[in-house]
This record gives structure tokens, sequence and C-alpha cells, in this order.
């Protein structure tokens, strides 16, 4: 429930049985509540040791040949619950290739490694909290929830923002992939509104003439004003 | 500045992010002699080790990652903070602020480190004094020889304390 004031949120449970891997690993006490300026209060990290070059955003320029697959430009704003652009924050994005396999080595999924393209990208924000990815489109792939389960196209999202209570990680989704609506780690968010925030926009502003698809994706932080959530 | 948003919900970071999160050094921020290494093991409900997490270690200046391995074992070697007072003024022992995100947490937690040989620092710090007292020892980590011991126990009898963020 949300008092008269405070912005409504759409955060997913700890435990949500449907998607197994939660039945094990999500905290069964109430989490601790803390005056909340205590949070924020523990400003953020300095990024200098993580090296971000300006090649690293685009995930189709990281190796001697393109990748394959659809290219894509992903863009959006960082924000702040209250409005604000969160500036010079640190977003890291990690996908699978266009045939649905990462590179990692816990992915054994008999699909075809692209030697063109690793799924890993990062950047800052700019003074407005824009941020710019180009990268090909990732495929859809199965896992082992449940009889044929299969995972929507997605890119995860890190991003950091000016303190702890501002730390995000999330997934990018996109539009009209129909294995949405089927999928337990997005229908963990109970309110469709919330599933709606984490799926990109088809967009033709940032769509470039024969080159790339464009999509737009903000992203809004937990700002000062945020309430903690609890279980 | 725009009016309120809502804030994007939470995913889990799932099992394959090892090869893009970690980078060179990324667990040993601290060199030097005052550097402090502290090591523990992340575990699920039944006690097996939960072999695909982050943890995120941050305080002040200090950021550090580390992924776990097959044992479900984490390490970082940091400089030991010194108190800082809450924004209220409160004066706090000295701690470190821990994220634990993993497959099956479709949303990170949030923990304590706090250090076994601050003793009344601990007895007198505002946040420790909010847990439980049978719970809070979850939240000191172990002299054990040369290394500080600190496991997290996401569920069971040990359960660690995690706050709500």
């Amino acid at each position: 429930m949300t008092s008269p004031g405070e912005a409504e949120e759409f955060e997913p449970p700890y435990l949500y049985p449907d998607y197994k891997s939660t039945v094990l690993r999500a905290p069964s006490r109430p989490l601790v509540r803390l005056p909340e300026e205590w949070f924020h209060n523990a400003r953020g990290p300095a990024f200098g040791r993580i090296p971000v070059r300006s090649e690293d955003a685009d995930l189709t320029q990281q190796h001697q040949g393109e990748p394959l697959g659809e290219r894509i430009a992903v863009s959006g704003r960082v924000l702040d619950s209250d409005g604000a652009p969160v500036r010079n924050t640190l977003v890291e994005v990690w996908q699978a290739n266009a045939a649905g396999r990462y590179v990692d080595p816990v992915d054994d999924h008999p699909a075809p490694l692209d030697p063109n393209f690793t799924g890993a990208g990062r950047c800052l924000t700019n003074s407005d909290g824009w941020y710019r990815f180009v990268t090909v489109k990732p495929g859809a792939y199965p896992w082992r929830n449940h009889p044929n389960a299969w995972r929507p196209a997605h890119i995860h999202f890190s991003v950091f923002g000016p303190d702890l209570g501002s730390r995000l990680v999330t997934q990018m989704y996109f539009p009209g992939d129909p294995l949405m609506a089927s999928d337990p780690i997005l229908q963990s968010i109970a309110d469709p509104r919330g599933i709606d925030l984490l799926v990109a926009a088809f967009d033709w502003e940032t769509t470039t003439p024969n080159w790339a698809l464009g999509y737009r994706w903000d992203i809004v932080l937990r700002g000062r004003n945020a309430t903690p959530r609890g279980i | 500045m725009g009016g309120r948003r809502v804030p994007t919900p939470s995913q889990t970071v799932g099992p394959f992010f090892g090869f893009a999160l970690p980078f060179p050094g990324d667990s040993s921020p601290a060199v030097g002699g005052e550097a402090l290494r502290i090591e523990g093991q992340l575990l699920d409900g039944e006690g097996a080790p939960v072999v695909d997490g982050l943890l995120e270690v941050w305080q002040g200046d200090q950021f550090a990652r580390c992924r776990t391995d097959a044992e479900g074992a984490y390490h970082f070697t940091v400089h030991k903070p010194s108190p800082t007072p809450e924004s209220d003024g409160i004066p706090t022992a000295s701690h470190l602020n821990v994220s634990v995100f993993a497959r099956g947490l479709l949303r990170h937690l949030v923990t304590r480190l706090y250090f076994p040989d601050e003793q009344a620092a601990n007895a007198a710090d505002p946040v420790l004094a909010r847990v439980d007292p049978g719970r809070r020892a979850t939240l000191v980590a172990r002299r054990d020889g040369a290394v500080l011991r600190f496991d997290v126990h996401l569920q069971g009898a040990d359960e660690t304390v995690f706050f709500a963020h």
C-alpha cells in the first residue's frame, strides 16, 4: 500500500515460487527498516577504477568483424524518482547474442557463439542523464525453470546512481515479444504497469536510416524521497 | 526538474553476468599494510553454496565486487573504514555496506558487515540497535587467522539480517 503523496512502486517480491530459484534464496524474515536518510547518506563509489572507454558502448565494434543479427541502438535517460537526471553514472549491460547464446561459460544452450560478439558494454550517462548503446537484438533462449521454458529477448542493465538506495540491476525487454506473458521473472511483477516499465519502445527518432533500429528505454532510480521497500 | 516518477522495477542479475560485470582487480581495491582481507560464503536455505552470486562492498570511496566461485566463496581486500556519522549526527560503528545479487534474487539484498574488534562501538551502534539481539551476530565478521570471515545466509536458522532499501 502507498500512503498519500508517496509514489507508486512495482517491485517484484523476493519469493515468487513460479520462478523456482527464488524458493531457497529469498530471505524469509522481514527486512529491517532504517530511517530513510541513512541509506541516502551512504554515498556511492567513485568509478575511476572501473575502466570505461568510449568504444565500450558499441557492442558491434569489439571484434574484427561485425556480429550477426539485427543491429539496434538502445538509448534513454537515467532519471531519479524525483524527476532529476542522473549524471555521470555507470551503466553496464550484458546480453545473449542474436542466436540466444551468452559468451558466459555457464551457458550451455546449444546455439552458436558468434566470434564477433561478446555481449557486454559500459558507458557513463552524460550531463542530461542520457545513455546509448549500439548492439544486436538478443535472441530468446530456453531455460530449465519449467517444461518448455523460454526467456523473452532481454538486455541486462546495471545502474549505480548517487547512493546505496539508487542501485538497480534489472532487464529491458522488447515490445511485442510473445514470450513475455509466460516468463515468471518478468511476471513476478504483479502490476502490468510495472511490467510496462521494463519494455522498451521502438523509436523512429533514434532509428538510423540504412543502419540500425532504435529502441528507447528510460530508467528511473530511487531518489532521495523514495521509501525503502521491505519484503 | 519534472515530477515524481515510478522507479524502474528490479529483475534478477541471472546466472550469466560473470563475463560482463567483473573487472580486473575488482575485489581488491586496497593495497598496502592496512589492507584487510575478508572471506566468506554465500549460502541458500539448505546451506548449499550459491555459485552464481555477486557481492558488492560499498563504503566511502571504496567499491569492491566479487563473483562467487564453485564453493559459493568470495573475498575482498579493503581498508577498514573509519566510523561515519549517519546524517542525523548519530555516531556509528565502522562497517561496510554489502549488496548481494544472484540468480533467484528478483531484487538485490543489502546488509552490513561490522568488525569483531569494535565491541564497544558495535554495542552503541544505532543500526545494530534496531536488529533483534538474537540476530545481530549475523552482521559481525569473525576473526579467522589472518582474515575476517563473513558468511551470508539467504535463508534458514542463521539467516543474515537484510535491510529494506
